[in-house]
């Protein structure tokens, strides 16, 4: 074993390591784009080369377009997306606002009854769920899952938010006061946009398991009205299990809009991580 | 909550309306439904009324043996898929971050995004684009072991019983590695240099620096992705379930606790779901789960105190 720290067998060790797993870790991503841009004959004939003149071919494309409602689930799940997103960060920030700001009896009991959500996962309710969806009629409608997911974020942002809402100072907060300014003003005018980071932060730790979740959907809203894309993508490919081409395509429409947005924000996801989630 | 404020002070209502959103919506939506999952176990739908019948949906859990037998199964899988998790998924990502964490590395901003990637897709697009690739009728998988010489080795895993759970387990570790690499990453950045040096200065470098400094004052992470594994692994279900179908086939092979809920409350085929069973089977995967966080909250969380700065 080598004793200096920066030897150049070593960098290039790591390198390779790191390489190695980049390529297991991008290799069926690109693997199906690469395909779905393909006849039947390049797929099967030639899987491993990028597309060429003679193999280029969107029939996929247009079958998945003519046959499945894709418009229409994406923005089935882009407004349940937003929309429980909106609705964490705004009650996530207000109460992570009350259990750091002020002291009353049972704060951090209150503390500690939120974060059970972090470790209990909410789809063990899900035989009661249902029934009380049931029960309000909001079965097959979009407010059933904005209500789960919002339900199910919460805990996670309360828990990340209060961490750094301990940290606006205090001295800032009386200042406004002072000023006459009421609680809701302090709030909503002097914290929010302080802790707007870990607001984008939590926002896309709170995004992606309800962009990628099939099991409400699946159990609560299966109707064709509500369908969000992973339903509808779960679905078209079980009825298309023979055609190649339509599976590869509707596979890399379902991965681009998820990739592009990654590539856009993954510095702040990256540093998110990399700060908030291990204090 | 604010009502608790009265005495000494005036009524603060601003500290109830910050809090009450939150607290309505997270109890009506999850404590309240999760209380009656745990509630249903101990009813039994006779004649179209619920009726208390004590513990008896656990005794024909346990007793019955169309029961039993498919309960036993999802657990032992679950718990072989937990396993290779642990085995595989945390090594790697400790070894990934730890060559990541390496002062001056190139590139390491490109690692850890492409790393990353394949945690950020769903599972329908992983369980879909590897049941492409293992096919033996797009023949990817044999032609890429084949350039190693190892083509003899290919078999359908997936439609193998003895090798299907394997093969999913590590689709999901393939799908899971960004998480620990990245919380590992992070704990071994917020190492503080002074210690490092010191290490150096003792002649503690390189691989044994990993081992002897690094490794214990990263331990507390470990167990935060330990227990975070755990309970995603016994909660899984989206993965087998579009994979392999609600029957997580073949024969069951594959069944985890996740997709034996779903057919116990859903039917399947010719059996009617049936909400109390399925309540059962969800007390039973609560049970489990508590345990083992109250496992890593009263025996790792209290031993390994976290290092503090």
């Amino acid at each position: 074993m080598s004793t200096a720290t920066r030897s150049l067998p070593r960098t290039i060790g790591a390198h390779a390591i790191l390489l190695t797993y980049t390529a297991i870790a991008l290799f069926p991503v690109i693997l199906v784009i690469m395909n779905s841009f393909k006849s039947r004959a390049g797929i099967f004939g030639a899987p491993l080369t990028p597309p060429t003149p003679k193999t280029f071919d969107l029939i996929g494309y247009t079958t998945v377009i003519g046959q499945g409602d894709f418009i229409h689930y994406f923005q089935n799940s882009l407004v349940v997306t937003v929309a429980s997103l909106f609705f964490v960060l705004l009650f996530g920030a207000m109460a992570a606002f009350a259990l750091s700001e002020y002291r009353f009896r049972g704060n951090s009991l209150m503390g500690l009854y939120l974060a059970l959500g972090i470790m209990i996962p909410i789809r063990l309710g899900t035989v009661a769920i249902l029934q009380l969806m049931v029960a309000s009629g909001l079965v097959n409608t979009l407010t059933a899952l904005i209500l789960v997911y919002t339900a199910q974020g919460l805990p996670l942002a309360i828990f990340i938010l209060s961490e750094f809402m301990k940290q606006v100072s205090d001295d800032l907060k009386n200042a406004g006061r002072i000023d006459g300014l009421s609680e809701y003003t302090i709030f909503f005018r002097l914290v929010l946009p302080l802790v707007r980071p870990s607001m984008a932060t939590v926002a896309v730790f709170t995004m992606i398991p309800i962009w990628n979740d099939l099991w409400f959907p699946l159990i609560l809203a299966p109707s064709e009205e509500t369908k969000t894309v992973t339903l509808g993508a779960q679905l078209f490919l079980g009825q298309f299990v023979t055609n190649w081409n339509a599976i590869l395509a509707a596979l890399s429409l379902a991965i681009m809009p998820v990739l592009i947005l990654y590539v856009i924000f993954s510095r702040q996801l990256i540093r998110g991580i990399t700060s908030g989630a291990v204090k | 909550m604010a009502a608790d404020t009265r005495p000494k002070r005036p009524f603060r209502w601003h500290v109830g309306v910050f809090l009450a959103p939150a607290v309505l919506v997270y109890t009506a939506i999850m404590i309240l439904p999760l209380a009656g999952t745990l509630q249903l176990s101990l009813f039994r739908n006779i004649e179209q009324h619920q009726v208390f019948v004590g513990l008896e949906n656990f005794r024909t859990l346990f007793g019955d043996p169309n029961w039993s037998v498919n309960f036993w199964n999802a657990l032992r899988n679950n718990t072989w898929f937990f396993i290779i998790h642990m085995l595989v998924q945390n090594p790697i990502g400790v070894m990934l971050a730890a060559l990541l964490s390496s002062p001056r590395l190139r590139f390491s901003a490109f690692y850890r995004t492409a790393i990353f990637v394949p945690t950020i897709l769903s599972f329908v697009i992983v369980g879909f684009a590897w049941k492409l690739i293992l096919s033996p009728l797009w023949g990817v998988a044999p032609h890429l072991l084949d350039l190693v010489g190892l083509k003899s080795l290919f078999t359908p895993w997936l439609g193998k019983e003895e090798y299907a759970l394997t093969a999913l387990s590590l689709i999901s570790v393939w799908q899971f590695v960004g998480i620990p690499m990245m919380l590992i990453y992070a704990a071994l950045l917020s190492i503080p240099e002074e210690v490092i040096e010191a290490a150096e200065c003792d002649g503690i470098t390189g691989m044994s620096q990993f081992w002897k400094i690094k490794l214990p004052l990263i331990l507390p992470s470990i167990g935060i992705i330990s227990i975070l594994t755990f309970v995603g692994n016994f909660n899984a279900f989206d993965l087998i379930y579009t994979a392999q179908g609600a029957l997580a086939g073949p024969n069951y092979s594959t069944d985890i606790l996740g997709t034996f809920l779903y057919r116990a409350f859903f039917g399947f085929q010719l059996q009617v779901g049936d909400p109390n069973m399925g309540a059962a089977i969800a007390t039973m995967m609560f049970l489990i789960i508590l345990g083992g966080v109250c496992v890593y909250l009263f025996l790792v969380q209290t031993r390994l105190r976290r290092y503090q700065f």
